[in-house]
């Protein structure tokens, strides 16, 4: 699952410094450098160790319950006159892709002799995910979270909870996502030996984007196997998946990343509508700036002060994008589409009534795009589905008045 | 000379005071470092606020967001200083996060700092190497001294590089911790500046993060140069006023 980076070649992965075309980098403070150079070292070492690939591999197998399905989704095929297979990422124990990260970075943060671990989170699933994983392997867990967050997320406030870990209110700033990045930040500073911090998305300085993205590649490593299977074809025309950080969309890329006859679609939160000063658009509304220590679009003032985003969906609630991201869309390798609440909402509902899965809403963004974006009747297109819809019944049934 | 070079030269420790431009109200700016210079302070760093500040405790975050929803901006913060050179002669540094200068444009920040006076900067998270590869001539052009951390846990091999690349002082950052930590400094701190001073490095040091009052800047200087304070005396401002700041001083540093 290693791509050996070969000189010269034209290549859409993170360099040896963490940068995808001009983004990316490490812009953190001297207080994070020895951690975070700690990890540098280490974890491409790390993550080819045969016994650390057996465990990871045991674990996605047996724990997480991999490989998760390709789903041939018929109806829902049959109504917008394409072939559209789903990866089943809603499947995973927890609920949604987030898990094959922390399984991994849990294994890393063992090798690296850390037996503290802090994570942030916005919706929750990131920090269930992270929760679990510390619960697995009898390690100390704190999860910060926005207090917004808190009151919005219960049920996984409660789940966390009840996994062992302790999870710590953010009141600075707009008390939500990214005020909850910079307090895991915060504490990363003041526990600066004994901490590991298991970010849960491609954000973040070097090495994070580029790790998380390597432990989510099972998912596009998943689809070429089980495609040429279904379709005698490893490579789909498209694959479509959801971008908040953009962690589910590195996974389900990472491996048509330099194939240029796969088409990637990168779907982002327009919110209320792009220009409605509630989106969470960031290609279309994000500059260059440095956000969590990394160069990347972000979602900011004039003065470069960053700003609150809007979604529906918690998931894709944050003011800026993975380096890979903000590479693809730069170059133009990925196209960008942004999905409004409503359309979201409706393409929830949609899979529900056509499948009979009921995907997160930050799923129903991707899935939302076939009424826009019209395919090829042979083309196949593959869509990740990040996530099940679970932990948002509560806002299915508040906005359908179910 | 550079005003930061003579003032490293004079043969005292030096007590240097932090605070968060537009805080508490966004004009008192000026008013602020005219106080400071008057009661005997020998620099000031003067606060860029940021809506993310990563290294910053809850003290300084808090003025951050104050300075930022009165309408603190990089412009205005310019606009404020314009003529403080005729007014004030220590040197001045500006503390910032490095994305608002990015936005600013970093040439554009740089000459601007130099017009008004601006001796130094100390940007956090913009790590040594980028700057030396991307910035470092932009600094230089417009006599601007980029002051560099190290923490207990930098290592010594980067330690002698950061000396090697700074011309000015060195900013060790007490403990592994943000800003506005007030649990005074125990025996592993103490041996970590003596480690650091029996370097023997070329820059001197100005020790910051967590200096609240005397003991603690009689502890962080007793080999280092001098101290920073700053959410002790963000603290101070936000309980007393502007008005008060000489009690403050004297409390750190009497005469
Ligand atoms: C189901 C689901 N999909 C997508 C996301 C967005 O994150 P990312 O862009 O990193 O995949 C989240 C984040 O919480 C999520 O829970």
């Amino acid at each position: 699952m290693f791509y050996a980076k070969k000189l010269n070649k034209m290549t859409y992965q993170a360099d040896e410094k963490g940068y995808y075309g001009e983004f990316g980098g490490a812009f953190i403070p001297e207080m994070l450098y020895p951690n975070v150079e700690e990890l540098r070292k280490q974890y491409l070492d790390i993550m080819k160790e045969d016994s650390f690939q057996k465990e990871f591999k045991a674990l996605l197998k047996d724990y997480v319950g991999r490989p998760t399905p390709l789903y041939y989704a018929e109806r829902f095929s049959k109504k917008y006159n394409t072939k559209v297979y789903l990866k089943r990422e809603d499947l995973c124990h927890t609920g949604a892709h987030k898990v094959n990260n922390t399984i991994g970075q849990i294994l890393m943060a063992k090798r690296l002799g850390k037996n503290r671990i802090i994570a942030e989170t916005g919706a929750g699933q990131h920090g269930v995910a992270t929760a679990t994983v510390c619960a697995l392997m009898g390690i100390e867990c704190i999860v910060y979270m926005g207090e917004i967050d808190i009151e919005r997320q219960a049920p996984n406030v409660a789940r966390m909870k009840m996994l062992g870990a302790k999870v710590v209110p953010a009141k600075s700033g707009s008390k939500t996502l990214k005020d909850a990045t910079n307090e895991a930040i915060r504490d990363w500073i003041n526990n600066p030996v004994d901490t590991h911090y298991i970010i849960g998305s491609v954000v973040g300085p070097h090495p994070y984007p580029d790790m998380v993205a390597r432990f989510q590649a099972v998912i596009s490593e998943e689809i070429k196997t089980q495609l040429k299977e279904k379709e005698n074809r490893e490579n789909p025309d498209y694959v479509v998946a959801c971008v908040g950080g953009g962690s589910n969309a590195a996974g389900a890329f990472f491996h048509y990343l330099d194939t240029p006859e796969v088409g990637i679609i990168a779907v982002e939160a327009a919110g209320k509508g792009i220009y409605t000063g509630e989106s969470a658009a960031t290609s279309a509304l994000g500059k260059e700036g440095i956000i969590h220590g990394s160069k990347t679009l972000l979602m900011q003032t004039d003065d470069g002060q960053i700003t609150e985003p809007y979604s529906i969906s918690a998931g894709l609630d944050y003011p800026g994008v993975g380096p890979m991201h903000a590479h693809l869309f730069r170059s133009g390798r990925g196209e960008f589409i942004s999905i409004t609440d409503d359309a979201a909402m409706k393409a929830g509902l949609q899979l529900a009534k056509l499948e009979g899965i009921i995907p997160a809403i930050e799923s129903s963004h991707a899935l939302a795009i076939f009424e826009d974006r019209k395919f090829k009747e042979d083309d196949v297109v593959v869509v990740n589905l990040s996530g099940r819809g679970d932990k948002d019944l509560n806002t299915y049934i508040d906005y359908f008045e179910l | 000379m550079n005003r930061i070079k003579e003032k490293l030269q004079e043969d005292k420790k030096l007590l240097s005071i932090y605070f968060t431009s537009g805080y508490p109200e966004i004009n008192d700016t000026v008013q602020i470092i005219k106080s400071l210079e008057k009661n005997g302070v020998d620099f000031i760093e003067i606060g860029l606020p940021f809506s993310d500040p990563l290294a910053d405790g809850p003290t300084i975050q808090e003025s951050s967001t104050i300075a930022l929803k009165s309408g603190m901006t990089t412009n205005k913060l310019f606009e404020q200083l314009k003529d403080i050179r005729s007014e004030v002669s220590i040197p001045l540094i500006i503390m910032g996060y490095f994305n608002p200068i990015l936005q600013f444009g970093v040439e554009k920040f740089c000459a601007k700092c130099e017009e008004v006076g601006i001796d130094g900067l100390i940007i956090p998270d913009l790590p040594v190497d980028v700057y030396n590869d991307n910035y470092k001539a932009i600094f230089d052009k417009h006599g601007l001294k980029n002051i560099f951390l190290i923490t207990p846990q930098t290592s010594e091999e980067r330690i002698r590089f950061i000396d090697e690349v700074s011309d000015g002082f060195i900013y060790m950052v007490s403990t592994a911790s943000v800003t506005g930590s007030t649990k005074g400094f125990g025996e592993e701190t103490k041996a970590y500046f003596k480690r650091i001073a029996d370097m023997k490095l070329k820059n001197p040091q100005v020790v910051g993060f967590g200096i609240s009052d005397e003991d603690t800047f009689n502890d962080a200087t007793k080999y280092a140069k001098g101290a920073i304070i700053g959410s002790a005396f963000i603290k101070h401002l936000n309980k007393h006023g502007k008005n008060n700041i000489e009690d403050f001083v004297k409390s750190v540093r009497p005469v």
